[in-house]
């Protein structure tokens, strides 16, 4: 058995809840069992609040335990029981579980495991320096006919070699995940043999019944939407009450109808919270203990400003917040120094005329919106802010931006 | 060689159409209802007759199996629960059935279901299976919406499925663990008796089958036990998916009768061995907890639950791993244990600190760095782990280790000689087996 232990206080964030869409998703899986049986969901629900926010924290144990009205010890023990919950950050953009079991090893997982300690960290579980990528050596995930294989978010990537799969590793670190194909890397169908195909080659051997009628449907159609692999165990982050760098309420007051809509019921009374002081309070005490965490600017408050609701109806509605173009300058900055923009988005900023940092860094709330709706980047221009990265090259360039945020850009 | 008009799983590669329709065209979901009309007692005889043997490994016959729920429910649900949690390496059939035959699950459910007088399935996928679970998922949501599942059905008989998941854990396959899990806590199993049939989930009459086992079910139903039983040898009849990894020329999974021996289904279907097949050193025949078997006494056995006991090993769930020459064995063998240490729950403590033991004792040996009479110590050991648990993963854990020292002791003493002889002190080896 596996000894397993919550993240280091330091890392975990103050409060957890999950946004309205996983909200609702959980409590459709808490019906599915019978009453009085809801523990029964601990799993999915977990499992859930990890594809959320990316590991399983502290507050999402405690907010699961209180939404299944379970003590919080069988919560956390299932949670340090299973393996496949992170109880740790991982890699934002990639998290490579590689197979090690025999049939791999086999088959030469080690070097896969090579590739990465090479590429990522000689560690397992570690973040590599930009904290985008990290690995570990998981055991069978399954797959044994399409030995060696890895496992990223919610896709398999078999039939590896370990050029293979630096290239694969390569496409993810460049937030291009959804180009690589999932499945067998090599030129073969799922788990049929490579090459020429022993069984069941030609369907109308196993036809049976030609003419079939499925009857009327009981409902409408049900499609379900496919979900890219660059989209895969991520949803949406990005709604405020999740954003584990809010520690405190916003300072501004929205009207009350927006922001019943927007949050979730307060949770009961808890005996686990009994023995902590409020959250104001907390909060000095803290600023003080992890005084090595910058405190002087949160960024995410400007965009507190305005509800999301708002924000998203406003963008939707009117061009004036559109940010002010020029016409392109003979030494257009490179935009692909900021970190969140690649060359896809600074191909579309291009379109909408913003060519300089100087531009990017005079962007305020209505245009950060704009433009975050029309990139359709669902509020990555604030969870990376972009912003403070423009202004900090318009400033000094890439020396002042290091100076700022203590490594190189890209 | 199977012909493909007596396959079972018509669509196991994916490459035909994976809808609810075009499993219908293929003979899926056919006559249903009639079989139903039969009644819960032919249903039972005829898997009975059918010589059907559970397929996650135990082998135990399924029909005998569905009897054992109560004829006369006294008030408390049935349920049936679907093992879904394939987590033994080198197994991987459940995971192609899911993604896609998914339909073939999902009327098995029905008719097991209505069989044991249950009108609730639960299927237990494994958490890592996501893709499949989504995959199962759209299938059981097309049967619901094409009146197959659900209240009121075409069937005359209520019916509901739940597709549950795990979370990484490999002890969830072990039945009682698996409705430990599924009632929302950790996976350790439960002492029998009481046996699930009269107290599994949430304290109610359970049967819990492995996917491949249920998803066979409609077809023997339609076509007859005795077509059926037609395939293989006395007491190990029908067809099996066969899943052959490691060092062969094209790994994949194919559907066989039952028997088959090693040569043919690695001739057939797996391209041969890598190397030609002097290169081969051995198998493991049926997944991980199976005793490897030396390639003279593999070659010619037919694969079956009779004809590998009579080499000492077992075939668990098909789930062939095939090794050459170049393999360090004790090094394979080792990995093993160090996957049954990792997946060990952690309740009973010939297990907990066993599996650790052993590993650590396996490493040794990897490297030669021990003294010839621990190999000794190490059988001893394993024998005192198995069958001093409350679940098989004690002997899944020991097995493995047996099989290597029956078959592989003169490999491990040469390994020892060279580590001694290039050896510098002359002290005893003093990495405590703690």
């Amino acid at each position: 058995m596996s000894v397993r232990r919550l993240a280091d206080e330091a890392v975990q964030p103050a409060a957890f809840a999950f946004n309205q869409e996983n909200l609702e998703w959980a409590q459709r899986t808490i019906a599915k069992y019978p009453e009085g049986r809801e523990q029964s969901a601990v799993i999915p629900l977990l499992m859930r609040a990890q594809e959320q926010e990316g590991w399983v924290t502290r507050a999402a144990i405690e907010h699961i335990a209180q939404m299944l009205g379970m003590p919080l010890i069988r919560v956390l023990e299932v949670a340090t029981f299973y393996t496949q919950f992170q109880l740790a950050p991982v890699g934002t953009r990639a998290h490579v579980q590689v197979c090690g079991t025999t049939p791999c090893m086999l088959r030469g997982a080690r070097d896969l495991m090579e590739v990465c300690q090479h590429k990522i960290h000689p560690e397992p579980f570690h973040l590599n320096e930009e904290g985008t990528l990290s690995w570990e050596e998981v055991e069978c995930l399954g797959a044994c006919v399409n030995a060696p294989m890895i496992m990223i978010f919610k896709d398999t990537y078999e039939d590896l070699t370990p050029e293979r799969l630096e290239e694969i590793i390569d496409a993810f670190e460049a937030g291009k995940g959804d180009t690589i194909t999932p499945g067998p890397q090599i030129d073969r169908f799922t788990s049929a043999p490579a090459g020429k195909v022993t069984a069941l080659a030609n369907e109308a051997d196993v036809i049976k019944v030609q003419n079939v009628s499925l009857g009327a449907s009981r409902s409408s159609a049900r499609a379900a939407a496919p979900i890219s692999a660059s989209e895969a165990g991520r949803p949406r982050t990005d709604a405020i009450e999740t954003n584990p760098a809010i520690k405190s309420p916003s300072p501004v007051k929205v009207n009350g109808a927006t922001e019943a809509a927007a949050s979730v019921d307060a949770p009961a009374e808890n005996p686990v919270q009994a023995d902590r002081v409020s959250e104001e309070v907390e909060g000095s005490v803290r600023t003080r203990a992890h005084s090595e965490a910058p405190v002087t600017e949160q960024p995410e408050l400007r965009a507190a400003e305005l509800s999301k609701d708002e924000v998203a109806e406003i963008a939707a509605r009117n061009d004036d917040d559109r940010p002010v173009a020029i016409a392109r300058p003979a030494q257009p900055d490179n935009l692909q120094l900021i970190s969140g923009i690649g060359p896809k988005s600074e191909a579309i900023l291009n379109e909408l005329g913003i060519y300089t940092y100087m531009q990017i860094a005079a962007w305020g709330p209505k245009e950060r919106a704009w433009v975050d709706h029309h990139l359709r980047f669902s509020g990555r221009i604030e969870r990376e802010d972009w912003v403070k990265q423009a202004e900090a090259l318009a400033r000094g360039g890439e020396a002042e931006y290091e100076r700022v945020f203590g490594k190189k850009p890209r | 060689m199977l012909q493909d008009k007596d396959r079972i799983f018509t669509n196991i590669y994916g490459r035909f159409d994976r809808s609810l329709r075009g499993a219908m065209m293929r003979g899926h979901w056919d006559g249903t209802k009639a079989i139903l009309e039969k009644g819960r007692d032919w249903i039972i005889e005829e898997m009975k007759a059918s010589g059907l043997r559970g397929r996650g490994g135990a082998g135990f016959p399924t029909g005998l199996k569905w009897s054992f729920m109560p004829k006369q429910s006294d008030g408390r649900p049935h349920y049936l629960v679907v093992n879904a949690d394939e987590s033994e390496p080198g197994t991987c059939k459940d995971r192609d059935i899911l993604r896609h035959d998914p339909h073939t699950l999902i009327e098995g459910c029905l008719i097991a279901g209505f069989a044991m007088g249950a009108h609730h399935a639960f299927i237990y996928v494994r958490g890592e299976f996501i893709r499949e679970r989504e995959a199962l998922q759209a299938a059981i949501d097309e049967c619901y919406d094409a009146g197959l599942l659900g209240k009121n059905n075409k069937h005359g008989y209520d019916f509901d499925i739940v597709v549950h998941h795990g979370a990484g854990a490999y002890i969830c396959g072990e039945e009682t663990a698996l409705i430990e899990s599924l009632e929302g806590k950790k996976g350790q199993p439960r002492l029998k008796p009481p046996f699930p049939a009269n107290m599994g989930l949430y304290g109610c009459p359970t049967t819990v089958n492995n996917v491949e086992s249920i998803a066979v079910a409609p077809t023997i139903l339609r076509r007859g036990a005795s077509w059926f039983s037609s395939f293989g040898r006395d007491n190990n009849k029908g067809t099996k998916l066969f899943m052959v990894s490691g060092h062969v020329n094209t790994p994949c999974t194919v559907e066989e009768t039952m028997g088959i021996t090693f040569r043919e289904l690695i001739e057939t279907h797996a391209g041969g061995i890598r190397g030609g097949w002097d290169n081969l050193l051995a198998v493991i025949p049926g997944g991980a907890s199976c005793p490897v078997v030396p390639a003279a006494d593999i070659i010619d056995c037919p694969m079956d639950f009779d004809g590998l006991r009579g080499v000492k090993s077992s075939f668990g769930t098909a789930a062939v791993i095939v090794m050459d020459k170049s393999t360090d064995i004790i090094k394979a063998i080792a990995r093993l244990s160090q996957f049954f240490k990792h997946e060990s729950c952690g309740q009973c403590t010939p297990c907990r600190e066993g599996t650790g033991w052993m590993w650590r004792v396996m490493e040794r040996l990897v490297r030669g760095e021990a003294q010839k009479h621990e190999i000794d110590m190490l059988l001893d050991v394993t024998k005192q782990i198995e069958g001093h648990t409350i679940c098989a993963l004690g002997d899944a854990a020991a097995w493995p280790i047996q099989g290597l020292i029956r078959n592989f002791r003169p490999e491990i003493e040469r390994r020892i000689d060279e580590f001694s002889r290039n050896a510098h002190r002359v002290e005893p080896v003093m990495v405590a087996a703690e």
